[in-house]
């Protein structure tokens, strides 16, 4: 194990990525001779060339586009989304193209693709730029959503979404690239769709993803100092759903708090919440409470911010409702 | 060209339009369902420049996307059958009228959301510069996808990364129903093509001899390195924009000034001026269309349905 940052977990696994396989490449805005706006693919571009590390006008729809024309011809495109909000610019192609070829024309189209972006509130970047709308992507039949809250699982996922032959939405969150992890030594993949069970425990089960997990895990700190213990689990994918960790968690805790970073409706919550009442209702001691996000676009004056935001006092209060 | 290769244009051509003619009736006696959008009268488009093609080129086009299907080589069969959404269909009945493709022969689809497949043209030339081999990418669309977003952005970087891209402006007078010049601010969708410093010419898409020598010499210029280019081919659909449309917006005399210039009817005329062919020969081939388009439809008619294992098969690759 080596200890490193969430942004060198990411960009270890494209290094990697592309230089086992010469099809692998990297299209986006400032990708290249910038190193990418938060340095993932920072020395990229002098080691790799620029047409394997190519830079785009701002333009996201084409950036998608031709990524999913690239896939489609047999390369393995890793397209850079800025950010998640600017994903609404490329919405058609996520999901009228990318997720529908492979099933539209009856297997015909195999789409090795990998679109990475970064979302996220926390920064101060107002509404337009603070989004956390992972739901609205995971909504789709056809794409992969997969959203990793520690460095180990960023890189084994990322790997294993470059190597994959479907089109996958990597999400990112911005405020994690400088969090420290134990990651595994050598090369490693992380199968997609698996949840996992973070922390164990017995009173309560804590389901969550990307940031949250940061969130829930120093709660669950907290409520460990209180004699509570939490069992956090990462859904790390939100599509395909893999509910099986959380069932069999729920039916040991009979309780459960769901903590996500996007709205409360509509949301990740509510699919939680949902599949659990109906695969384990049997189980149930205590009404399910969702944490999330107020229903508010994001402010950007910091105070306003971060009451909008899910916050450790909210899981905290939400494990002590249902207990 | 060899009399059998005008002939088999001339054959093309006639299986287009006896097969939208069938899809007509079979429309109409409710054998086929969702949007049918016939390319009738614009037959010389995809005929003479899919024939200018090699193999290693790619073609995607829009949502009218029946006769591009023939030209690139897929049988009567398996457009009806799709059309009839019948399992031996060329999308297994999962893609239907505006969803036919196969790569096999470098088809790479219809797409029906306008415009959005020009960046994935882009995408589809990138592999192959990436990979250096000398294919060119042809990207048919109608004249009302050069006023979305889209066209912009493919056109520009494709220009920016000097892709080897055939950009096909099917310039049919109408977005659906809505007039060239009603739509875009210039009428003559070539001139877009200057903004991104690109190649361009317009052709009479009425005349297949037009289309095809036009597009065998850009063809050959983009292959050698000339960058994009854009291509305007003017047309003019005879139907409907899709059946049950009430063509509030245009005038019956003006479909019929077009239809006088019929594109099967000038093709004739020409190979029998340049004694390429007799008018027996032609009534024999245009036979030989008939027949095959009866027996797709009845090839159609006789395919089985999906079966209930396709409707979860194939939403990914992988599990």
């Amino acid at each position: 194990m080596t200890t490193m940052t969430m942004r060198e977990a990411i960009s270890q696994a494209l290094w990697e990525e592309m230089e086992r396989d010469p099809d692998v490449f990297i299209l986006g805005e400032e990708v290249g001779v910038w190193g990418g706006t938060y340095a993932v693919t920072k020395g990229f571009y002098d080691h790799f060339g620029a047409d394997r590390v190519r830079d785009t006008p701002i333009a996201e729809a084409v950036i998608v586009g031709a990524a999913i024309g690239a896939a489609m011809a047999g390369l393995r495109p890793v397209a850079e989304l800025m950010t998640i909000n600017f994903a609404f610019s490329a919405m058609d192609h996520i999901v009228n193209e990318a997720a529908k070829m492979h099933y539209m024309f009856a297997g015909q189209m195999i789409l090795p693709l990998v679109i990475r972006t970064v979302g996220g509130g926390g920064r101060q970047l107002a509404a337009t730029h603070s989004q956390t709308p992972d739901a609205v992507f995971a909504h789709f039949p056809g794409l992969k959503v997969v959203a990793p809250g520690t460095p180990a699982d960023a890189k084994g996922l990322l790997k294993a979404s470059i190597r994959s032959n479907d089109p996958i939405f990597f999400i990112e969150h911005a405020t994690l690239y400088q969090t420290r992890g134990e990651v595994p030594e050598g090369d490693y993949t992380i199968p997609i769709g698996k949840s996992i069970i973070q922390r164990q425990g017995k009173d309560v089960t804590i389901v969550t993803y990307s940031k949250m997990l940061e969130v829930s895990q120093k709660a669950a700190d907290q409520l460990a100092k209180e004699g509570i213990e939490a069992e956090i689990i990462d859904l790390r994918t939100l599509r395909p759903l893999d509910m099986e960790p959380v069932i069999a968690s729920f039916k040991k805790t009979n309780r459960a708090v769901i903590v996500e970073e996007g709205w409360l409706s509509y949301g990740v919550g509510a699919e939680i919440s949902a599949r659990i009442y109906e695969e384990a209702f049997d189980y149930v001691d205590a009404p399910i409470k969702r944490v999330a996000q107020k229903e508010v676009p994001l402010p950007y004056n910091r105070t306003l911010e971060q009451m909008a935001l899910p916050q450790v006092a909210d899981v905290i209060n939400a494990v002590k409702e249902v207990l | 060209m060899e009399k059998s290769e005008y002939l088999k244009l001339f054959h093309e051509m006639v299986v287009i339009r006896r097969l939208e003619e069938r899809a007509a009736e079979l429309y109409q006696q409710g054998k086929i369902g969702g949007f049918l959008h016939l390319y009738i009268g614009q037959e010389a488009v995809c005929t003479g420049l899919i024939s200018a093609r090699q193999p290693v080129d790619r073609v995607i086009t829009a949502y009218r996307d029946h006769g591009v299907a023939i030209s690139c080589g897929l049988s009567a069969r398996e457009v009806m059958a799709e059309l009839l959404g019948k399992a031996t269909g060329c999308s297994r009945g999962k893609g239907g009228s505006m969803h036919m493709a196969d790569v096999s022969k470098n088809f790479w689809g219809g797409h029906a959301i306008v415009g959005a497949h020009l960046p994935i043209a882009v995408g589809l030339a990138l592999a192959d510069a990436y990979k250096s081999q000398p294919a060119v990418t042809i990207c048919m669309f109608g004249d009302g996808a050069t006023n979305i977003g889209y066209f912009h952005e493919a056109l520009n970087l494709s220009k920016v990364w000097n892709l080897p891209v055939l950009w096909v402006c099917e310039n049919n007078q109408y977005g659906m129903g809505t007039a060239v010049e009603r739509a875009s601010a210039v009428s003559e969708i070539r001139q877009k093509a200057c903004g991104y410093r690109m190649p361009n010419d317009s052709v009479n898409g009425m005349d297949i001899i037009e289309v095809r020598e036009t597009a065998l010499r850009v063809l050959e210029e983009i292959r050698n390195g000339s960058g994009p280019q854009l291509l305007e081919i003017n047309t003019y659909r005879f139907r409907g924009h899709s059946m049950g449309d009430p063509e509030r917006y245009r005038k019956p005399e003006e479909v019929r000034k077009w239809e006088e210039n019929d594109p099967i009817g000038i093709y004739q005329r020409y190979l029998i001026e340049h004694k390429i062919a007799t008018e027996q020969e032609l009534d024999e081939e245009t036979s030989r269309a008939e027949a095959e388009i009866q027996d797709a439809v009845e090839f159609a008619e006789a395919s089985p349905e999906p079966g209930a294992e396709e409707l979860f098969a194939h939403i990914y690759s992988e599990a």
